[in-house]
């Protein structure tokens, strides 16, 4: 399983990378939002991959923490999500304006000169 | 609490200051007058606790480890400091009353005054050196402020702004010295720096100190080089002059040479530097005063020469030059700010400061004149005033200065050479402005002031007289206090007499009065007094290298951004991507160690199948984004929809459900967002196929391949590896008994980390605040603003005006009455996974995210005009109440004595319902819970009403001028 995730994350990152570096808005937008699945990956992986084991818990409250998947990069990865959400809210918004003000949508609000 | 009183009045007076209407003058002088004479008052009261016990201290800790502390201390020499500025300042808040026009923005004015005073009392009080010179930067700042206070002059601007760069680039310097100190005694306790005067002497880094401490007092108390700023500053109003420029901020640098002279005096190199600046001080700025035109310059230049003065004392490395120039400083300071005052009101009053232009006042303004003259001729040195005792003493000094032949003779010599220009200017500022036959051509009719306007300057002369008669008796005391608190017990003999006997001194002091009176006689009848511009001005003139300076700064500046950086969001993005997987790769190769393999997780064929896919959508959307956006949107999705399983596969329920949720809005918000950038059109591009541009695009090919490996090993180089003793096991046993929650994701959030969280949503907060407020002045692009065909129809069959009729007909009737109901039951899922959050997986986020997607159905269903003559939707409210939600369950654990966002429990036994179990956790849950909710709905409702706009501008139906564009201005209830 370990293969499967990291060869994912690999193309979501590749996708995004290329995405990111393009010149469209449209594109980087879709560059960031796949980078951000492929960051949210790599940060949930941190804690390793444990099946049928989330960091809740059951019984009286004494536990062994190795019995769990890791609590720690889930936390930090839902408020990444969340933020992640309203970047990209913003982010729109701008390249809409953008697109409306400079009548194009190259993220330089210009055309390439060459 | 005295010393801290004294400090923090001036300080809770400019606040005062700054909140009163514009136009009450009155009320600001008085408010600034009680302010300043109660902390006058108070420094005075200090005096026989400062006679007893020789230094008094008040702090408080701050950052003990690196011996950062608010530590406030007054002795002699501080306390002698501490009256001139509260004391003067009083009298120039008075003057400044009578001075400044109705016209004039009086808050500004004061509120700076006040507030440059206290920083001012700041650099005096200052116990800790790191503290001294954040009050040392603040008076410059104060004085950028005051300089500049009537901005609309173009002088003003500029000496303001020379003023701040060159004594705010001395503070660096300073601060670096200070710094350098610190290291060197281990403290920046100013008694313990004093203390260590002998190590810091003999360190290789003396040199370096010292040039650093001089290159700040100097800028400050505007000596050569630096001495350029002062003369420009005079745009300036002139109590602001009077206060700043003679008395106290230009007092600051002499000021920190004498506190730090036990611990810097005392070696050669501070006898040729600072020696030397102060008598090319006192001789440049003798000279220039003779030769200028306007009152204030004069007097300027001759603030430079009599702090030339005083630093030459300072740097004559003897104890009773020391004496002297402590002495020198508080004459200085009455008689320069009386004139000051005096040249204020002659230009008040005339409307003129040109001495080309000015004659024979003396006789329009008696009273004025009489107390000009009697400050003129303290300055000038004249017997039975203040300035002859001080200069009494600089002369005597300098007969002592040092052994070898050229100091022997060329030191009296040039002392006495530029106290005969001193006398000289003098002369020729009193002569020409009050004597001779009386001008015809000035602006206004010249007559005595108001008398509240002259009785400040009255009031400093008297003191130069009192002082100069009767020296022992008035200033005696306080100059012995200030003596011994900067020398200890080796003050030296000195005596303060009028009468000395025949001395060499005396001798000195005739021929200075004498030359400057032939002088002066000689360039009158030369010139008929009017003379310009200054024998050496350009050579000298500092301003003129300030401004190569500057714009050679400005010019590499531009030089260097232009050559190193770019204006181009995709070299910038690659130069980012690039160094990160550089820094990344490097130090992963680096560390590489032994694996210590772990046994891997059995792969699963639907999960692979899963990624293939997964992998699919996004090559899929990276390939398509270009043109075909409504696809790569979709294969977007697809990915994220991978991504959510992949959480929900490895045991993250909750990253699985707010992944899912965000999804769905995220989606909404693309397609609405769609709508406004317009189609690109698969077009033939010859620039695509130029080489250059294949090179770009194998490049980014070769830039993302290369990343994405990087990353993926790096995620396979760790999942291998065996999990290591992290923080997870202190949540996960921490979690029910200090928490009480199961959930440990979810007390992780809102309990251990609140924090984070409340910083988090504090930023989804602004973000829908900022997309809001960026769509308010949205122009869309020409291209779309097209009403779409689907629109369109809707609109020709009966128009948008109706609200009834926006609703969808025929078959979509069904879903939309289906979503109707869904609300309710959304609204009891969202708050069912808001309550349980804390023991099982839900939690605000995702709640709020539900709720969000249920009024976004509604939105999508029934449209934007039936659902808002329907419902009152607030967002913004929703996102007040959150943060006040979030940040009072904080606040709540302060009643209870914990730490901001600490958790509180209570557990009780209700009837009917049973146990009850409530946390303030649940509280912050709920903040977390309206602020989603709110946000997300903000944003995408602002966007939505977009279409409405277009709709209106394009339809213009007439009928549709009452929706408004924005969500909540149109809620005009049921209708």
């Amino acid at each position: 399983m370990e293969v499967i995730l990291t060869l994912g994350i690999g193309v979501l990152t590749a996708s995004g990378v290329w995405l990111l570096l393009r010149p469209r808005t449209f594109q980087v937008i879709m560059g960031l939002s796949l980078l951000s699945y492929a960051v949210s990956l790599f940060i949930f992986c941190m804690g390793r991959l444990a099946i049928d084991v989330p960091p809740v818990i059951t019984g009286d409250g004494r536990v062994d923490a190795s019995q769990f998947a890791d609590p720690v990069p889930q936390a930090l990865v839902l408020t990444a999500i969340v933020i992640g959400f309203a970047t990209t809210a913003l982010f729109l918004v701008v390249i809409l304006a953008a697109r409306g003000m400079t009548g194009t949508d190259h993220v330089d609000g210009q055309e390439r000169d060459s | 609490m005295t010393l801290a009183l004294i400090l923090l009045l001036p300080f809770i007076g400019s606040i005062c200051a700054a909140l009163m209407p514009s136009n009450a003058r009155n009320a600001e002088a008085w408010l600034a007058g009680a302010f300043t004479l109660a902390s006058a008052a108070l420094v005075i009261l200090m005096y026989p606790q400062i006679k007893d016990e020789g230094v008094v201290r008040a702090g408080v800790a701050w950052i003990p480890q690196l011996g950062l502390d608010m530590q406030l201390r007054i002795d002699g020499f501080a306390w002698m400091f501490a009256l001139l500025i509260t004391g003067i300042g009083a009298l120039v808040v008075v003057y400044a009353r009578y001075y400044l026009a109705p016209a004039d923005p009086v808050p500004r004015f004061f509120s700076f005054l006040l507030a440059f005073m206290g920083a001012m009392l700041g650099i005096v009080l200052s116990g800790n050196l790191i503290q001294m010179v954040v009050f040392w930067e603040l008076t410059s700042f104060t004085s950028f402020m005051l300089i500049a206070y009537w901005y609309h002059r173009a002088e003003a601007r500029r000496g303001a702004g020379m003023a701040l760069t060159v004594t705010a680039a001395g503070g660096l310097c300073l601060l670096a010295a200070v710094l350098l100190i610190g290291e060197i005694v281990g403290s920046y306790d100013l008694d313990r720096v004093l203390e260590a005067g002998s190590l810091i002497r003999s360190h290789t880094w003396y040199p370096l100190i010292l040039v650093l401490v001089l290159v700040g007092a100097f800028t400050k108390s505007a000596q050569f080089p630096f001495h350029f700023w002062l003369p420009h500053a005079m745009a300036a109003p002139t109590p602001v002059s009077a206060y700043l420029h003679s008395a106290t901020m230009v007092k600051a640098g002499v000021f920190l040479l004498a506190r730090l002279w036990p611990a810097l005096a005392g070696t050669d190199l501070w006898f040729t530097l600072v020696c030397g600046a102060g008598l090319a001080s006192l001789l440049i700025g003798a000279i220039a005063a003779l030769f200028q035109r306007d009152i204030k310059a004069v007097l300027a230049y001759s603030t430079i020469s009599h702090l030339g003065l005083i630093t030459l004392l300072l740097g004559m490395n003897s104890p009773l030059a020391l004496v002297a120039a402590v002495f020198h400083m508080m004459n200085h300071a009455t008689f320069k700010a009386s004139l000051f005052m005096a040249a204020g009101i002659v230009d008040h009053e005339t409307g003129t400061r040109d001495l080309h232009r000015l004659r024979g006042l003396g006789r329009a303004m008696p009273v004025t004149a009489t107390l000009a003259i009697v400050a003129t001729a303290a300055m000038a040195g004249v017997p039975l005033l203040n300035g002859f005792l001080s200069k009494e003493m600089f002369f005597a000094e300098t007969i002592f200065a040092g052994e070898e032949p050229w100091l022997r003779i060329g030191m009296p010599a040039i002392a006495t050479l530029a106290s005969v220009f001193s006398v000289a200017y003098s002369l020729r500022l009193g002569h020409r402005t009050f004597f001779g036959p009386p001008s015809q051509k000035l602006p206004r009719t010249p007559h005595d002031p108001n008398r509240w306007m002259l009785a400040p300057s009255a009031l400093l002369v008297s003191a130069c007289i009192l002082v100069g008669i009767l020296p022992a008796r008035t200033i005696g005391p306080f100059l012995d206090a200030a003596a011994r608190s900067l020398l200890g017990a080796n003050v030296p003999e000195y005596s303060l007499a009028v009468w000395h006997g025949f001395t060499l001194p005396l001798v000195m002091s005739a021929m200075a009065l004498a030359g400057g009176i032939v002088l002066y006689a000689l360039l009158f009848r030369l010139r008929n007094g009017a003379l310009a511009p200054a024998p050496l001005s350009r050579p000298l003139d500092g301003r003129r290298s300030f401004e190569v300076i500057m714009v050679a700064l400005m010019r590499t500046a531009d030089r260097l951004l232009n050559t190193f950086s770019t204006r181009r969001l995709q070299p910038q993005l690659a130069l980012i991507v690039f160094a990160m997987v550089a820094i990344a790769g490097f130090t992963a190769l680096e560390n590489t160690t032994a694996r210590d393999r772990v046994s891997l997780t059995p792969i699963n064929g639907a999960f692979a199948l899963l990624w293939a896919i997964g992998a699919a959508c996004a090559i899929g959307a990276a390939t398509q984004a270009k043109y075909h956006r409504l696809a790569a949107l979709i294969m977007s999705g697809g990915a994220g929809l991978i991504t959510c399983l992949t959480f929900a596969w490895f045991s993250a329920p909750d990253l699985a459900l707010t992944q899912i949720s965000v999804e769905v809005v995220t989606l909404v918000l693309m397609l609405l967002g769609l709508r406004w950038l317009p189609k690109r059109l698969e077009i033939d591009d010859p620039t695509r196929r130029t080489p250059r541009a294949r090179v770009r695009r194998a490049r980014d090919v070769v830039l993302a391949v290369v990343a994405g490996t990087g990353l993926a090993s790096l995620a396979y180089a760790i999942m291998t590896r065996p999990r290591g003793e992290g923080i997870a096991r202190f949540f996960m046993e921490h979690a029910l008994p200090d928490s009480g929650g199961r959930n440990v994701v979810n007390v992780i959030l809102v309990d251990f980390r609140g924090f984070d969280t409340m910083g988090e949503i504090t930023v989804v907060g602004i973000v829908a605040l900022a997309v809001y407020k960026i769509l308010r002045r949205f122009r869309p692009a020409p291209e779309s603003m097209p009403v779409p065909r689907a629109q369109l129809a809707d609109a020709e069959s009966g128009g948008r005006s109706d609200a009834e009729s926006s609703l969808p007909r025929g078959f979509m009737l069904a879903p939309t009455v289906l979503a109707r109901l869904l609300l309710p039951v959304a609204a009891v899922i969202s708050i069912f996974f808001l309550v349980r959050g804390h023991n099982a997986p839900g939690g605000g986020f995702v709640g709020g995210l539900v709720m969000a997607t249920a009024f976004i159905v509604q939105y999508m269903m029934s449209g934007t005009l039936w659902i808002e003559s329907r419902m009152r939707i607030h967002p913004q409210y929703a996102i007040g109440l959150g943060l006040l939600s979030a940040g009072g369950a904080g606040c709540a654990a302060w009643l209870v004595s914990r730490n901001y966002l600490a958790n509180i429990t209570w557990h009780g036994h209700a009837p009917l319902i049973g146990e009850i179990h409530l946390s303030s956790t649940l509280v912050f849950d709920l903040g977390v819970y309206l602020l989603v909710v709110g946000a997300t709905i903000l944003i995408l409702v602002a966007l939505a009403h977009q279409s409405l706009r277009s709709h209106r501008q394009q339809v213009e139906t007439s009928t549709t001028r009452v929706l408004a564009a924005s969500p909540g201005a149109s809620s005009s209830g049921p209708a």
